[in-house]
This record gives structure tokens, C-alpha cells and sequence, in this order.
């Protein structure tokens, strides 16, 4: 529970607000530091400790790379803080993508906006482990061409084989040559094959409400339809009650929760 | 199948080039099979803003079934695009003529208006902005 010093080794700036800090692990364990979809408890001290999600690559046992959007004042300290600077890392907590029950089936990425960061680790799994998944397809969608999130790393992964990735924009604006819309009108140019996919979700959870009727439609199944859920976390540990959603705590049964688990808890106003 | 096809030809866009514009008579539709159309809005004393794009497999055009058949937004083509274009006048003659037919294009056309209509609304809900 206690927080570790860890300390701040690059601060980069990925779109006006958003900023990817890479922190140095404190222990020298050889085991991985994360699962893809964990996240920490982050610690800027004096000011507030907020959850951010790992967005890094897990096989890179020496950094761990937390992708920052700047929204208040404690994520604003975040972002502020100068290489070599401290600060408190607490995790990883929670339960992380199916990566294990989406060996041998297609994987189907679909982030929109800052949920791109959660779901990068499990691209690069993926990635690294190229012989035990199928086809892997991913749309993301963003606001705008300048709020797009690892843009050269989007334009290499859809240079891998057998893998696609579809990018789109609410509002193109000037320059902006790609396709124009939300992210559900990707699904029509995704080469999809429901039967054989698990599909990892994350974004607005609007956008994530969209998304899993438009993959119901092409038939995926309730339990091969994971989502990163969101809601105020304290603790992290599950004492505390703030991420309680229904009769989950996000933060220990969480984040990444099935939609066969969740579906009905979607629709529910009062959560 | 074969009242439709005699109404239907195969044509390439240039990049660059537009396909209609706003204000212009609207009597053809096109099926995309390759390449990127954008719709654009023209705006006074800016450039034409992008509100979506339509790619391969998409139909471009629903304004031909509708009275007043004018073209709401300009196509503007992306990159080099070919199409199948359907003659919208002889096909509105022919729905006319055979109501089973015009039942069919309508609900097709409903479907895809529904579609976009939805897109369109997500759209507006602006879901990546900071502000709650």
C-alpha cells in the first residue's frame, strides 16, 4: 500500500495534452512488472496520487511507461514533472486483458481516444508473440488528426503481417487525408471473423456502448467481449468503495471486465 | 437484378476531382468499389469541412430518391476512386412503375440513412472531449 520512489527518466509530449512518462522500476525483479490492462497508483508528492493505466511494454523489465492526459490538477503535476524527479508508483493492481484466453483466436483492438494507452501492451504482446494469435485488427478513433495517440508506432503496426489498423477522426480539419467519422463506421472496412475473435475495448464508455452493439451485430460473443471499465479509484485495494460498480470493485474484480459480465450494469443510468 | 443493372455503369474518379457538388442536380448514386470519397460542407470564408468519408463498399448518394434531388454536400474524391454509377432518373421511373421495386430501394436506403444518422449523432456527442 505503501507508495515506492521511483524515478521519472522522459517526459514526451504525444498530442497538446496528453504526455507519456517513462519511470524507472524500483526493484530489480526479472519477472515482468505488469499484465497489458494493469494499472498503477501514481503519486505526485504534495499534490495527489490519481490511477493511470500502464501503457507501456511489458517485456521491457526496467521502465514502466504511463501515457498522461493533463485534465486537473493532479494530472497536471504529473505531466509537469522533469526528468530525474520522484515520484510514488503503487501496482500494478487489477486483472488485465484475456491475454491467455485470446491465444489461438483473432484479436480485434478497439480503442478510442486516451484508451488507446491501456490497450498498447496488448498490441506489443500480440506483436512478440506473433505465432500464438491470429489476424489482429484495430480501429481507433480520436477527436481529431492532432489528438491521435502513437502515430508512427500505428503506421508500423500496420506494416506486420497479418494485422490491420483502421484510424479515424471525429473532425478532419485541414491536411487530414484519412477517413472521417466515428469509430463504428470502421467496422465496414475491418476483414472481421466473429467466430474465432476476442475483442478488447477501451475509450468513452459511450463509445464502448456503440461498439459492443456494432460487434454483437456482426456476431462476436458476450464472452469474447472485453472492456476496461473506469470509475474514481482511492485505494486500488478494494477497501475503500469508490470504484464500486454494481457488484464489482473496478480496481481488484477489474479493470477489464467481459461484456457478459457487465452488459446489463452498462445500461443501468444510476451507475 | 436486371431492372437495376440497365441503369448501372462502371466509373473512375480522379484524385482530387469532384464527383458533385452541393446545389447540383441530383440523378445518380454510386457503389464504391475502390478509393475515398469525402463530403464536404462548403463554408463562407473558409475551406469546405470535412463531415465524413466513404470508402469501398460504401454508397454515396441518397439525394436522388428524394424530391427536391439536389446534392446537400460537395463528394470530394480522396484518392483515385472507381464506382459503379446507377442512373437515378431511370430508376426513380422504374420504382414508379413497379412499387414492389421502390419498396426495395426505400427500405435499403432507410437502412442506410438510419446508419449514418446514428454516426452522425455519435458524432455530435463530441465523447473524447475533456469536459463532463
Amino acid at each position: 500500500m505503501l507508495p515506492s520512489p521511483c524515478m521519472v527518466k522522459q517526459v514526451t509530449k504525444e498530442t497538446p495534452d496528453t504526455f507519456t512518462l517513462t519511470v524507472a522500476r524500483d526493484d530489480k525483479a526479472d519477472h515482468p512488472a505488469f499484465a497489458p490492462g494493469q494499472f498503477s497508483m501514481l503519486w505526485v508528492f504534495g499534490v495527489g496520487e490519481l490511477p493511470i493505466s500502464i501503457s507501456g511494454d511489458p517485456s521491457n523489465r526496467e521502465q514502466l511507461v504511463y501515457t498522461v492526459r493533463s485534465v486537473g490538477k493532479a494530472t497536471h503535476a504529473l505531466v509537469s514533472q522533469k526528468p530525474g524527479a520522484e515520484i510514488g508508483v503503487r501496482g500494478p493492481f487489477g486483472n488485465g486483458w484475456p491475454m491467455q484466453a485470446a491465444r489461438g483466436h483473432d484479436v480485434i483492438i478497439v480503442a478510442g481516444g486516451i484508451g488507446l494507452a491501456p490497450l498498447r501492451p496488448a498490441i506489443y504482446e500480440v506483436l512478440q508473440n506473433r505465432a500464438e494469435y491470429g489476424r489482429m485488427v484495430i480501429l481507433y478513433g480520436a477527436r481529431s488528426p492532432r489528438e491521435l495517440l502513437y502515430r508512427k508506432e500505428l503506421a508500423s503496426w500496420a506494416r506486420q503481417p497479418e494485422t490491420q489498423v483502421l484510424v479515424t477522426v471525429d473532425y478532419g480539419g485541414l491536411g487530414w487525408h484519412g477517413h472521417v467519422g466515428v469509430v463504428t463506421t470502421l467496422f465496414k472496412y475491418a476483414r472481421l471473423h466473429p467466430a474465432r475473435s476476442v475483442a478488447m475495448i477501451c475509450g468513452p464508455e459511450i463509445m464502448m456502448r456503440f461498439v459492443t452493439r456494432q460487434l454483437q451485430e456482426h456476431g462476436l460473443q458476450e464472452e469474447n467481449t472485453y472492456l476496461s471499465m473506469e470509475r474514481n479509484m482511492k485505494c486500488a485495494a478494494g477497501f475503500c468503495g469508490h470504484c464500486q460498480y454494481g457488484p464489482h470493485f473496478i480496481c481488484k474484480d477489474g479493470p477489464i471486465f467481459s461484456y457478459a459480465e457487465i452488459g446489463k450494469l452498462l445500461e443501468k443510468y444510476e451507475l | 437484378m436486371d431492372l437495376v443493372l440497365g441503369c448501372a455503369t462502371n466509373v473512375r474518379f480522379g484524385k482530387d476531382t469532384y464527383i458533385f457538388k452541393e446545389g447540383d442536380t441530383a440523378n445518380t448514386f454510386y457503389l464504391v468499389r475502390q478509393g475515398n470519397v469525402a463530403l464536404e460542407i462548403f463554408a463562407p470564408q473558409r475551406k469546405p469541412i470535412v463531415v465524413a468519408t466513404l470508402g469501398e463498399g460504401d454508397v454515396l448518394g441518397w439525394s436522388w430518391l428524394l424530391p427536391p434531388h439536389h446534392w446537400k454536400f460537395h463528394a470530394h474524391v480522396l484518392q483515385d476512386t472507381r464506382a459503379i454509377a446507377l442512373d437515378g432518373k431511370c430508376l426513380r421511373k422504374k420504382c414508379e412503375e413497379n412499387h414492389d421495386l421502390g419498396y426495395e430501394f426505400l427500405k435499403r436506403f432507410a437502412g442506410i440513412v438510419a446508419q449514418r444518422l446514428e454516426s452522425t449523432r455519435f458524432q455530435l456527442l463530441d465523447v473524447y472531449s475533456a469536459h463532463k
